[in-house]
Formats: structure tokens, sequence, C-alpha cells
């Protein structure tokens, strides 16, 4: 019987000046979420191109997630 | 203290600590084995410490200190064990008292407060069981340095620590009491710290934790605070409006027995396993002698009296007080008086700005542009905010496992003074290179690190860190192990980034010194003055035809002062002031530029006018909104505040004949759509029913509230208005009162909760505490780039420690742009935003570059993409050699540009392609 549950590896871009903000935000209020996300700062989400989102998951991330 | 306002001469005494400052390396091992144990005072009595001891672990300089009144060398000349074990030689017990001598133009007292001792009150049970604490004990109590380590526990069970199930807080402990203690006056910050509290407790704790606070109005009139309420009780926090009567622990130790009597009289009795007092705040001894030392005068409760109209001045010129001093106050109100304090007392003596000024030495930066990577990692535990969770020697191990890393340490708070300190030591003595550290955002603390890389001779940029506390410890407290694995994820994203990083460089750019100021309310006009009074050109923009915005209506602040002839002086002082510039009538219509640089294009009276600034003020304020409700404007005994203000200005003779009056509070306000309090409106309520009661003495006033929110010394207005016979009815949101016309009354039915029947009034006027709203700002915060609130607010930077900056540098805000608020509180804002907007235009350059775009002309294709996403205008085409050109000045550094171009010309500095694909591959592969 397979028991490996399926967990997504979330690569998250985030925005300095919003989602990066919201994000330590989050941990200042405790809000509690699973650790599949895996944040990358960025100066701006407009600086994401979709180089950076093939690239993702061209390593095998199974989601992408552009904050801004 | 002698000598006069602009000439002081000030003789300070500095205490002895027998430890010498410059020899102490903060090591410990003298707190080790101080054989003296005492009652640790910062941590409220809780826990210990020792009688050499560093007052708190962020204490800046963190160097030890002996305390003379218990150690027992000092005391009784035997011991000395700290003076053998020093490795340093740092102990000195023959250290003596210093005096010291300054010589100064202008004083600031901050010396803040105590917490009111509840021991005085015996029917409270404080110091008869270890359960029954302070709000500052339980404070510790939540703290990761403070006597459990952050765990919420009984402190009555220190052997096998067990988790209370229940928690209550007693509110206005020491506060609104003239009975049992004589502090008459709201303690202000309680209602919403005891929230907070129990928000946090019910976070602390695994298992479900019942958290009860019993109080007798919930006065949470800040911005935001409502909400954070509201909030807290959808999350089970219980509010239980009474009083109470007493907290005796159970003689069987099954918990501590409260009785109190609830809203509608009756006596109800519950068992809490810890109750916290939130005590009031009240001025100490020591500030009490100061005052009187250097003569300023306090008022019966012992603050530094000051006037609405000057609230951080104190009676002697030249000497000011901020914070808590001068009245109970919250934090952000307090770092605004603090900015505040700081341009009132500048004022005078601005033409010595920088006589004494000294540059830092930096050093030279390092060349490692030909070296390999030699990357420090620097893991933080945050106490026992990462620690807590995260198992950091495991991180630690793991990081010297990564390539590139040659050094790797662990600390208890990387952030702290001597950390920074051996940081700049640890990169000069091995050699490093390039620097992550591993702690808590880099929003908040990226400066400070790039600061000690600089010191050290590294370039600023070189520098990296992975957030393991806000994004990792704090959100996933759940799953430690998880968390671990998450933290060496993001440590090895780090390191794989700045192995790539290179330095960058920023050049100075010229300050223009002057100012805009948009708004010429009390607010705008205060900011205006300020600036010019320091010596900086100010240009003032008012829509209106005159100045004075809101305040031209009120009539007099809850001191009864006298609004309308300070209004007056006040605008006649502006538009006498060669400094300012005013233009009336005017509105803002497009912003160029940058801080330090703006274009502003002005329109007043059809003419569109140009004008170079370098910051940026906002007091655009705020407005009383029509009611749409109680009958307002269909009948005509309703009105709202500012309708009645004019009616004791025009009509007297109305107030005089009228028999009954009753108000309605919290109209518009505090409701589903618009969840804030308007602040002002219990004071202007109960300071207009005590001026009516002057004018009619036999009139009937009845003041229909929710909560009554006279915080801080308005408390004895409301005191006032219950002696002088005004009648004070509660009601709630979901039963508000129902308002129909009667001939030339209206008829009021409301439930009285008290009496526990319907009750019904005919009132002559019917006076509605309508809501304070928010301008319709959408344009002017576009064309400054700055943001609003979802109720419409403009948003400061921070809530609590930038309350007057906004997030795009060169813009502050003050006034009721901001919040509502009353004219001190705006006074204050006012004068702080002009000291922050000093911060800026007191000097003559500012540094640009760093993390921003760059074009490689070999690639550019001069396609210009990049021109029309560059929502700052940074970036030109060179006609001559057909690619494009970056204004770095004008680039704030967001890389649009550089995800545009097809032929990656641009690239962000310090965020560039391989950087980010280095991070991205780092993160998938295990």
């Amino acid at each position: 019987m397979k028991t490996d549950i399926f967990e997504p590896k979330i690569i998250a871009f985030m925005c300095n000046w919003c989602t990066y903000g919201a994000a330590d935000l989050a941990g200042v209020s405790r809000l509690q979420y699973p650790p599949n996300i895996i944040p990358v700062r960025v100066m701006c989400s407009a600086s994401i191109s979709p180089h950076h989102i093939l690239r993702a998951l061209q390593s095998h991330a199974d989601g992408v997630l552009v904050g801004g | 203290m002698s000598g006069s306002e602009g000439n002081f001469k000030v003789s300070l005494v500095q205490h002895p600590r027998y430890v010498d400052t410059n020899k102490c390396i903060a090591c410990g091992i003298c707190a080790e084995k101080c054989p003296k144990r005492v009652d640790d005072a910062y941590n409220e009595g809780l826990g210990k410490r020792k009688a050499i001891y560093v007052p708190y672990s962020q204490a800046v300089p963190l160097k030890y200190a002996i305390d003379d009144t218990q150690c027992i060398y000092l005391n009784k000349d035997r011991c000395g064990i700290c003076e053998n074990v020093c490795p340093s030689g740092a102990i000195n017990f023959k250290d003596t008292q210093k005096e010291r001598s300054l010589h100064v133009g202008s004083i600031i007292l901050s010396t803040g407060f105590t917490s009111f001792d509840p021991s005085k009150l015996d029917n409270l049970g404080f110091a008869r069981h270890p359960d029954i604490v302070t709000s500052m004990g339980f404070e510790r109590m939540l703290s990761a340095t403070g006597p459990f380590g952050g765990h919420l526990c009984l402190p009555s069970e220190k052997k096998h620590p067990r988790h209370p199930d229940r928690i209550a807080w007693l509110q206005c402990v020491g506060s609104r009491d003239e009975n049992r203690c004589s502090n008459g006056y709201c303690s202000s910050v309680c209602c919403m710290y005891a929230v907070k509290q129990a928000v946090m407790a019910k976070d602390h704790s695994q298992d479900p934790l019942e958290c009860a606070i019993f109080y007798m109005d919930m006065r949470t009139q800040g911005k935001d605070f409502d909400r954070y309420v509201d909030t807290a009780r959808e999350n089970g926090v219980r509010f239980i409006r009474s009083r109470v009567h007493s907290v005796v622990p159970l003689m069987d130790k099954t918990g501590i027995e409260m009785k109190y009597i609830d809203d509608s009289g009756h006596i109800q009795t519950e068992i809490f396993d810890l109750v916290v007092l939130s005590t009031g705040l009240e001025i100490g001894k020591s500030a009490v002698e100061l005052s009187n030392t250097m003569g300023i005068e306090l008022d019966q409760f012992n603050f530094i009296q000051t006037g609405s109209f000057n609230p951080v001045s104190t009676s002697v010129p030249g000497v000011y007080a901020c914070g808590v001093l001068t009245g109970p106050k919250d934090i952000p109100q307090s770092v605004m008086e603090a900015s505040s304090a700081a341009a009132a007392a500048t004022e005078n003596i601005a033409p010595a700005r920088h006589t004494k000024t000294k540059s830092i030495r930096v050093p030279q930066e390092r060349d490692t542009s030909r070296e390999f990577s030699k990357i420090g990692v620097f893991v933080c535990n945050c106490g026992t905010n990462i620690g807590g969770v995260i198992n950091v020697p495991e991180v630690v191990e793991y990081a010297r496992t990564l390539p590139g890393v040659t050094y790797v340490e662990e600390n208890l708070f990387t952030c702290s003074q001597d950390t920074q300190d051996k940081m700049a030591r640890v990169i000069k003595e091995q050699g490093l290179n390039k620097v992550v550290v591993a702690a808590c955002s880099p929003k908040t603390h990226e400066t400070l690190f790039r600061e000690t890389l600089v010191s050290a001779g590294l370039n600023k940029h070189v520098f990296e860190m992975a957030n393991i506390r806000n994004h990792d410890s704090w959100v996933h407290a759940r799953t430690p192990e998880q968390a671990t694995e998450k933290a060496k994820k993001l440590v090895r994203m780090a390191v794989a980034k700045s192995v790539l990083l290179t330095p960058l460089f920023e050049s100075r750019l010229p300050v223009t010194q002057s100012a805009l100021v948009v708004g010429g309310g009390v607010a705008g006009m205060t900011a205006a003055l300020t600036l010019a009074r320091q010596g900086f050109p100010v240009t003032l923009v008012e829509k209106n035809q005159n100045l004075g915005g809101n305040a031209r209506q009120l009539n007099k602040t809850y001191l009864n002062e006298d609004i309308g002839a300070y209004v007056k002086q006040l605008i006649h002082t502006v538009e006498k002031n060669e400094r300012i510039r005013l233009f009336a009538g005017a509105t803002v219509k497009q912003v160029d530029g940058f801080v330090g640089n703006f274009d502003t294009t002005i329109v007043a009276e059809g003419v569109e006018q140009q004008i170079s600034h370098g910051v940026a003020i906002l007091a655009v304020g705020a407005r009383e909104s029509k009611p749409e409700e109680y009958l307002y404007g269909t009948h005509d005994a309703v009105l709202t505040h500012l309708d009645l203000d004019t009616v004791f200005k025009t009509d007297e003779n109305r107030i005089k004949t009228a028999d009954n009056i009753v108000f309605i509070q919290c109209v518009g306000s505090r409701d589903k759509t618009h969840p804030y309090c308007s602040k002002v409106c219990c004071t202007h309520s109960i300071q207009s029913a005590i001026e009516i009661k002057r004018l009619n003495p036999d009139a009937n006033i009845y003041i229909i509230y929710r909560d009554i929110r006279t915080y801080g010394k308005r408390e004895l207005i409301y005191k006032q208005a219950r002696d002088l016979g005004i009648l004070f009815f509660r009601y709630d949101l979901d039963n508000k009162p129902v308002v129909s016309p009667n001939d030339g009354c209206v008829t009021i039915e409301f439930d009285d909760p008290i009496l526990n029947r319907r009750v019904s009034v005919d009132a002559d006027i019917l006076c509605l505490a309508s809501r304070i709203e928010a301008r319709d700002n959408l344009d002017l915060s576009r064309a400054f780039k700055v943001v609003s609130d979802s109720d419409g607010w403009l948003l400061e930077a921070h809530q609590k420690l930038r309350p007057v900056d906004f997030a795009t540098d060169g813009v502050f805000l003050c006034g009721m742009a901001h919040y509502p608020k009353p004219i001190d509180e705006s006074i204050a804002q006012a004068k702080a935003a002009a000291s922050r907007a000093i911060t800026t235009l007191a000097q003559d350059s500012i540094s640009v570059g760093g993390i921003v775009s760059t074009v490689n002309p070999r690639f550019c294709s001069g396609c210009g993409a990049c021109i029309n996403v560059c929502p700052y205008g940074a970036i030109a085409m060179n006609d001559e050699k057909n690619i494009v050109d970056i204004n770095s000045a004008l680039c704030k550094g967001c890389g649009a540009c550089a995800a545009t171009c097809p032929s990656e010309a641009l690239t962000l500095d310090g965020f560039n392609n391989e950087q980010l694909y280095a991070q991205i591959k780092s993160a998938m592969t295990a």
C-alpha cells in the first residue's frame, strides 16, 4: 500500500514591499501554514519574467506563486 | 540645572557600576559564580538574578553591573568572587559616583512611567498568591527572555510546570479610581494591551485556553484597535462588562475565585487559574523629584502639565517632555511626541545645527574581486523565537557543509551590540568576503547587519539573510522538524545566492532643502511653521480659500482652551512668516521626482505652478460624516457635533431654553461597514454636555453610549459630568435607540440595562456623534505613491514605530488624514512629521545607487520595451548610441525592465537572473 502523501513544493516569488512584508506579518501574527512554501525575495513582482517561472517548474517545483 | 533657554548648564550624576565597561566582555562568568541571588526587578520579581547582572538580554551596552544594595563585598566586605573569576579584570569595587557637567541649549525629559503597585489594594489579593500577577509580570511571562522562557506556566508551580486553563484580566487596576487610590485618570493603554495579551496567551497555549477580560468600558480608540478586538472576540476571548468585587485564592488550592457584579447588577462568581491585574501607568517618585528640581509644573497626578496647543512644552521655557511623563498614552503617540519634542527643542537653537557634528570614519573597502567566496554564516536563536522551534545546532552543522562556507556561528541574539562587534572582528580575522545571517526579516534588520559589514571593510551588498523566524519558526511552530528542514533550505538558498553576490556602489545626489505641505488645517499649518522656524522654506497648499480646516468650527478643547482664538493666531503667524509661501484655493496635480528632488505641479486658481521640494507632508485632514439615521436631515432637532458647536456660537438661546438634550454616540462608527472608533466624540459630547449645564443648569442631559472613551486625563470631565447629574445610558449595536418625530421635539426610546426597562425621552435637541470619515485621497495618494488602508486613512510605514512616515521616502503624514484625533494629538503629530522631514532636509545630499538596474550596452538592441514598463521614468533612449540609458537616481530597483528585456541586457543588481536561478535550484535540491 502506498503511504506517501503528496507534499507539493511551491516556489513563492515575493515582492519586497508587499508580499514579503505580509509574510513577515503572518509570522508576527503567528498565523500557521504548511511549510511547503519556499519564499524567494524579489524587489518587485514585475521583475519576475516567464523565465523565472519556467526555471522553477523545470527544477521540479509543483507550483509557483507570484505575490505582488 | 542652571541657566535658561538656549544656555543651560546641567550637572549629571553617574552612579557607580563597579564594572569597567571597556574591559567587560560580557562572558557572564561573574554572574554564574556570584553567590547572591536576588529578585529580578526586570522580570517583575517572577525570576531571580545575581547581584552582578545585566538588566535585560538586549541591554545596550551589553556590560555587567553590580547591584550595590545587594553585593556581599560592598555591604559586608566579604566574598569578592567576581573579581577573582573575571578573565579581563573588569571588576572595580573602588568605583565611585561621577559628576558630569553639560552645556546645552534645550532639554527633553522622557523618563516614562512606573506601573501601579497593586499590593495596596487588599481586595485583589496581589502578593497573597503567586498566580495573581500584574500585566507587566504577565508580559514578562510571555517573553522568550522572561522567567519561563516564553512558556505559559503558572508561577505557583515552578517545580512541575503546569499550563493555566483559564486566565482572567482585571481592567482599571490603579486607574479610574479615586477611592482606593488617587488615580482618577484612565491609563489609556490597558484595554488594548489586555486584549493583546489574551490573544498572545491563546497563541502560546497548546491546549484550548479560556481568556476573560473584566472591564468597565472597552477603550480601544486607536487606529485599527477595534478590528483587533473584534477578531479577538471571534477567536473566543470573553469580554465581561463588570465591576470586580474581590479576588480570593481558594483554600483548597484549586484556583482563584473572582466575585464580580455583572451588567445587570447581579453578583457572579467564577474560578480562574491565573489572574492578571491590568495595572495603570503612573509617575514614579524619582521623576517627580527631577521635575521639582527643575522647577517644572506638575498636574494633580504628577504628570508634567502641558497644554493642548503646546503638547510637548513644559512650564519652563527650553525644557520639553514627551511620552507618558505628560499623561498616559500608547506607543505610537509616544513615538510621535518624541519626534515632536525633538523638533520643538531644536527650534530655537536651529542655527547651531551641524556645528558639533563629527563624521564616522568608514574603513577602506577591501577589494575582494580576486578572492574565492569565503562565506560566514551566523545563525540566530532570537532568544527562543527561533531556537524554541528550530534545532539551531543542526542548522549550524548543516551550514558548515555548504560550498563556499568557511565560518559558521550560533548566536542567542545576532542583532545585539556585542554580537555585532564580534561579527566585525570575525569578518576581519577569518578574511570573510560574504556574510549570511539566518535570523529574522531583512526588512527590519538588513540595514543593521550591512553597517557591520561596512565597519569590517566589506561592501554592504555582499550580504544575504535567511528569514528563519518570520517565515519559518513563527509560522511552522507546530511542526518543529519540518521547520528545521525548511531553515536548512533557506540557509542553503541564501548561501547559493551569496556565492554570486558582487559589491555594488552608491553615489551622492544633492537635496532641495525645502518642503511642500499639503493641507492648511491645524496640522498642516503647524508642520509648515515648525519647518519654517527650523530655517527651511515651505510651500503650503490649501484647497479652500481659507486656512484653518475643521478647527475653525470647534469651540474649546477638553481643557477649556479657546480653539478659535488659537487658530486665528496660528493663521496670522503662518501668513506673516516669510519662509512660508502660501497657495490658497490650490490642489496638487502631478508629482515627479523622488526624495530630496521632487518637482510638483500645483494648480492655484486655474494657474499651474511648478514647485521644487525635497520632502512633502500630507495633512489633508478628514471630515464629519452626515448621518443617514436618527432623522438627521429630516428633523430640525437633530444635529451633529459641528452643528451643535455652531449653535453654541450663534444661538445660545436655543440651548438655554431646551428642557431635554440627548446625545447618541457612535453614529456610523464601530459598526460592520465602518469598524473604527472616531476617537474624539465621547470627549466632545461630554464637554458639550458640561457646557450646556453651565448655560442651562435645569436642562436634563442624556448621553446614550456604547463605551465611554474618555481616555487619559479626559476621564476627569466624565467624572465631572456625572457629578453634574448628566445621565449616561449604555446601548448595544444590536439594540440601538429608536428616534421618532414628535412635533418640535424628537422622541428617543432605548433600553436601560441597569433599570432593565425601556426608557423614552422627548428631546429638544438630539446631537449625533457622527463618524469622522476620510476624504477621497485617491488622486493625491497616487501622485505621491502612498497608500490608504481599508477605511480610507493614509497608511503609515509602521503603526507603532514609524507613525508619521510613509513607506515612500521623503513623504510624511500628520493630522486626521492619518486617523481621527483631538487637536493636541494633531499638533504633536504635525511637529513630528516636520521633525522627520528635517532628517532629510538637514542633509545637503543623499545616497543613490546600490540595488538599481544597469544596462549591458553590448546586448541592448534599443527596442525600448523597458522604457514603457518603467514606472519611474528612469529609462530613456540614447539616440546617439541607439541603446537605452538608466538614471540610477530615479531607479527604485523594481526590476520590471529586467524582466521585460528580451535579450537580458538589463539586470537588477543584487537580484540578477543568475542569483535567482541559483536560489531556485538550491531550493529544489534536497
